[in-house]
């Protein structure tokens, strides 16, 4: 196949540039400028612009060999830091043991090419960089070959590459290392051939995560085991209800803790909140917990999740902004209700609580500002801690950080908890301050999954498929108010709360779907797989409902149903009923299959579970899946995301798994009261089968969220005949 | 505030802290050693595991006033120990992390697991690792890896 395949119309931003300098020893820096559109030019940059910018470069060559390669997103948990390099250093030939990857900082030449900031989101950090990194990793070869073949007085089709070394003729060879000052002078190439596929060394084969021992033997610095001279440790009291203000604070007990520096009152996002900064966490925490505060709550709403259901049942029962309209909108009305299924499904709001708390270093010396932060948004966090100290972002140094998980977590268009950091660190000038929000402030402090209510109305026809289907979500808006508000929201209706339903590619004639947004107190954020958390659920359970009443099976069903053109799913259906095929018609007595299938960020999914009864919660004895993400660029990265991202969906099925509000507090504070999936919840064991493919990859992160809850529910209703569409999944 | 002399990974470490500190910070903010991590503060999620006299123990629960003369191993120790490099090598081979966060505390509770008994059943690993939280949801490569390892051992080798 021909590598134009990939991405050929990947929107280029700019053009390589090339600089080398003798800090440390000679390498060779290359670096994709969006600025540099109209510098870009054929040969190297004259030396008065060659710079001097490591940190800015995707590739060095050191003389030792090592090829440190920079990462442009963050990375945590999802696999980039192995993935990317892999396409960087398989067209560079470059010896894999001997590359080192590193979490890039916030930097205009390290923008998400296709959205033009740095963030990691839409599962698009492998979709959006391939032909990137690819492309860089060519070019980095072709100047090490024009320089072997310079140096050797021949044409560089007489030089080929393996493991960083380049090979001429005569058996001469040169390593990439001894070559590397000399390939900065070259000319960087315009255009450059890829691999074909059968050429890739590394791209598509099983490769190991390059963190794995760092995190094994515990000497792996996440953003919270920062550690500077003279840090301080600082932590926040919120207010008890969003938006809440400080009226006043007594502090006496909380400063006469050993170590306790400074108290004083910050604004918050919303409302205001009182800080705690100490020489260490435990003393800053316990004074915390001495403070005596009265807090302004006149004008705050007070949301109460109870409330908030009847609310959201009421505007569920009229139709709302319009998403989508197929057909005849009132084609459900015709239909007689013996032949027509309704049904109303609740989902309630969700805390990500990834493993690491919440975190930000700053330090703030007047004219200029250096982050440690976990950051999934890099542009966005740091212009605001740039606002907040009335710099520019360019005098803010920002720092990627190791992260322990997040989910969704670490890309909040607020930076609420970056300003945090940023207005003690102001108060405290030259004063390294990290700023940790306990695991209590994360499960209290909003930016959850939003509530949402669906009323789905369904007209079954006479062979078993459905003719109408009037559908109504009910949810605050995700993006409204927010900088991508222009983009994501159309005629009154967020995208990221119907996507899953309204573009379903279930061959539905009269399909109806529209969209309330209701205004709540509450913060809300995208949590991994954003609206397919809630729409894969309500569609895959209906769907289920339909083939039984049908008679028919789970996949076949659903092969009938879907279009033609859902290639993905109709082949990850394909794949599942094969793989299957030994296991799925023979379980045993108390076992039943559960079946889905979804697609999310261009990826297929199709699962299904062996699931039986024990102790009343569902016991996941199998899960098996097909997924088509198009070429997997590393195959043991894609099925660890899918094995281990069936038990991430699966907490919105935990018992207790929900956030819910009383007089506008929440009822959770810790894992005790939100209770996300241990070991015994998972299943026992995840196959995965990758659809074979060489087109264009897609998403890996969140498509294999959508799909398992649907599918142990849909088990669930076999073992017991209930249909339970009300989460979370309180009994069995 | 109080000295307390500490045996950490066998070395002699003396801190000067408020008695009710709880372990876990002793060893991250005191002693920087950082691969024990701090994730609930309330036991709940055993990313702060370690070994407190070869008993898996959730550090961020235990005030340092209560330690005593008892030996602590941590993630950054374990590894001096056989059964502790078995089980690190297996959690390497079998590519089981993700964001790695809450790894410290599935090695220490596996390796206690291990210690105890050498050919652990789906029902001894549900129970030993039943209360190690993995956000990332690493379950069914951490399982492998603990049958690995356990097989490892069994061969005598590491």
């Amino acid at each position: 196949m021909a590598t134009t395949a990939f991405h050929p119309d990947l929107n280029r931003r700019g053009f390589l540039r090339v600089s080398f300098a003798a800090a440390g020893g000679l390498f060779v820096s290359l670096y994709l400028d969006p600025k540099s559109v109209t510098l870009a030019q054929e040969g190297p940059m004259p030396a008065a612009q060659v710079k001097v910018c490591p940190p800015d470069a995707f590739v060095n060559i050191r003389p030792d060999g090592k090829i440190v390669i920079q990462v442009n997103r963050l990375e945590f948990g999802q696999g980039v830091q192995t993935s990317l390099p892999m396409l960087l250093a398989d067209e560079l030939d470059a010896d894999w043991t001997n590359v080192i990857a590193n979490l890039a900082p916030a930097a205009d030449v390290y923008k998400d090419p296709v959205f033009g900031i740095q963030i990691v989101g839409g599962s698009g950090s492998i979709a959006h960089s391939f032909q990137q990194y690819r492309e860089l990793g060519a070019k980095t070869r072709a100047m090490l070959i024009a320089a072997a073949a310079n140096r050797w007085n021949t044409t560089p089709d007489q030089c080929r590459t393996e493991a960083s070394v380049v090979r001429g003729p005569n058996g001469r060879s040169a390593t990439y290392a001894e070559l590397a000052s000399e390939a900065a002078r070259q000319p960087v190439p315009a255009k450059i051939n890829l691999k074909s596929p059968t050429e890739f060394r590394l791209v598509g084969k099983k490769i190991k995560r390059l963190d794995s021992s760092a995190k094994c033997n515990g000497s792996l610095k996440f953003g919270l085991d920062l550690d500077l001279a003279g840090m301080k440790v600082a932590v926040v009291a919120h207010p008890p209800v969003f938006g809440g203000r400080v009226k006043k604070v007594v502090d006496d007990e909380a400063r006469r803790i050993e170590g306790v520096r400074d108290v004083f009152e910050i604004p918050l996002a919303k409302g205001s909140g009182v800080a705690v900064v100490a020489d260490k966490f435990w003393p800053a925490k316990q004074a915390r917990g001495r403070l005596k505060i009265e807090w302004d709550l006149a004008g705050v709403e007070a949301a109460d999740t109870s409330e908030l259901w009847t609310r959201y049942r009421q505007l569920g029962s009229t139709p709302g902004n319009v998403a989508v309209s197929n057909g005849d909108p009132n084609a459900i009305d015709k239909t007689i209700a013996a032949n027509r299924i309704v049904a109303d499904y609740e989902f309630p709001y969700l805390a990500h609580t990834p493993m690491e708390p919440l975190n930000t270093t700053v330090r703030f010396d007047g004219d200029h500002a250096e982050v440690w932060a976990g950051s999934q948004f890099q542009t966005g966090d740091q212009m605001a801690v740039a606002e907040v100290l009335g710099l520019k972002p360019e005098q803010v140094t920002f720092h990627t950080e190791m992260a322990g998980g997040g989910f969704g977590r670490r890309a909040v268009t607020d930076s609420h908890v970056q300003r945090e950091a940023a207005l003690i660190a102001k108060r405290l000038r030259g004063t390294p301050v990290k700023l940790i929000w306990t695991r209590e402030d994360d499960v209290q402090g909003g930016y959850y999954r939003p509530m949402h209510f669906h009323h789905v109305e369904v007209g079954v026809g006479p062979n078993g498929l459905p003719v109408a289907w009037r559908h109504v979500i009910v949810g605050q808006s995700l993006l409204a108010g927010t900088p991508f508000e222009s983009f994501a929201i159309k005629n009154g209706v967020d995208s990221t709360a119907t996507e899953g339903t309204a573009d379903t590619q279930y061959n539905i004639p009269n399909l109806h779907v529209s969209v309330h947004h209701p205004k709540v107190n509450v913060p809300v954020l995208w949590w991994r797989s954003v609206g397919h958390t809630h729409n894969a659920f309500v569609m895959e359970t209906l769907i289920d409902e339909l083939a039984t009443r049908a008679q028919m099976d789970g996949i076949a069903y659903r092969q009938k149903l879907l279009k033609p053109e859902a290639k993905k799913l109709l082949r990850t259906l394909d794949v599942l009923d094969k793989a299957t095929a030994g296991w799925r018609n023979k379980l045993p007595q108390g076992h039943a299959l559960g079946v889905s299938c979804h697609e999310s960020f261009g990826t297929g999914v199709a699962c299904a579970v062996d699931v039986s009864i024990e102790n009343r919660r569902p016991r996941i004895h199998r899960a098996t899946v097909a997924v088509d993400c198009g070429l997997a660029v590393n195959p043991l990265s894609v099925e660890s995301q899918f094995q281990a991202g069936l038990s991430f969906g699966l907490t919105q099925l935990m018992p207790k798994g929900a956030i819910t509000l009383k007089n506008g507090v929440v009822e959770q504070r810790n894992w005790d009261g939100y209770v996300p999936p241990y070991i015994v919840d998972a299943p026992v064991a995840v196959e995965v089968h990758i659809v074979p493919s060489t087109e264009a990859p897609t998403g890996c992160g969140e498509p294999p969220v959508p799909v398992i809850s649907p599918a142990v529910v849909n088990a669930l209703a076999r073992l017991t005949g209930k249909r339970h569409r009300s989460l979370p999944l309180s009994s069995v | 505030m109080a000295i307390y002399q500490l045996n950490v990974n066998g070395e002699r470490r003396e801190v000067t802290v408020d008695a009710s500190t709880p372990l876990l910070w002793v060893l991250r903010e005191d002693l920087k050693m950082t691969g024990t991590k701090y994730g609930c503060g309330i036991s709940a999620c055993g990313a702060c595991t370690v070994h407190l006299a070869g008993v898996a123990t959730r550090s961020c629960i235990v005030p340092i006033s209560h330690v005593g003369d008892r030996a602590i191993v941590t993630i950054e120790g374990i590894g001096q120990d056989t059964v502790g490099q078995a089980v690190q090598n297996a959690w390497v081979d079998t590519d089981v992390v993700q964001c790695g966060y809450c790894q410290s505390g599935q090695i220490m509770a596996a390796v206690a697991l291990l210690k105890q008994t050498s050919k652990p059943t789906e029902q001894n690993i549900e129970e030993s690792m039943g209360g190690n939280l993995c956000r990332c949801g690493t379950y069914p490569r951490i399982r492998e890896a603990i049958k690995t390892a356990a097989a490892q051992i069994s061969k005598g080798g590491v």
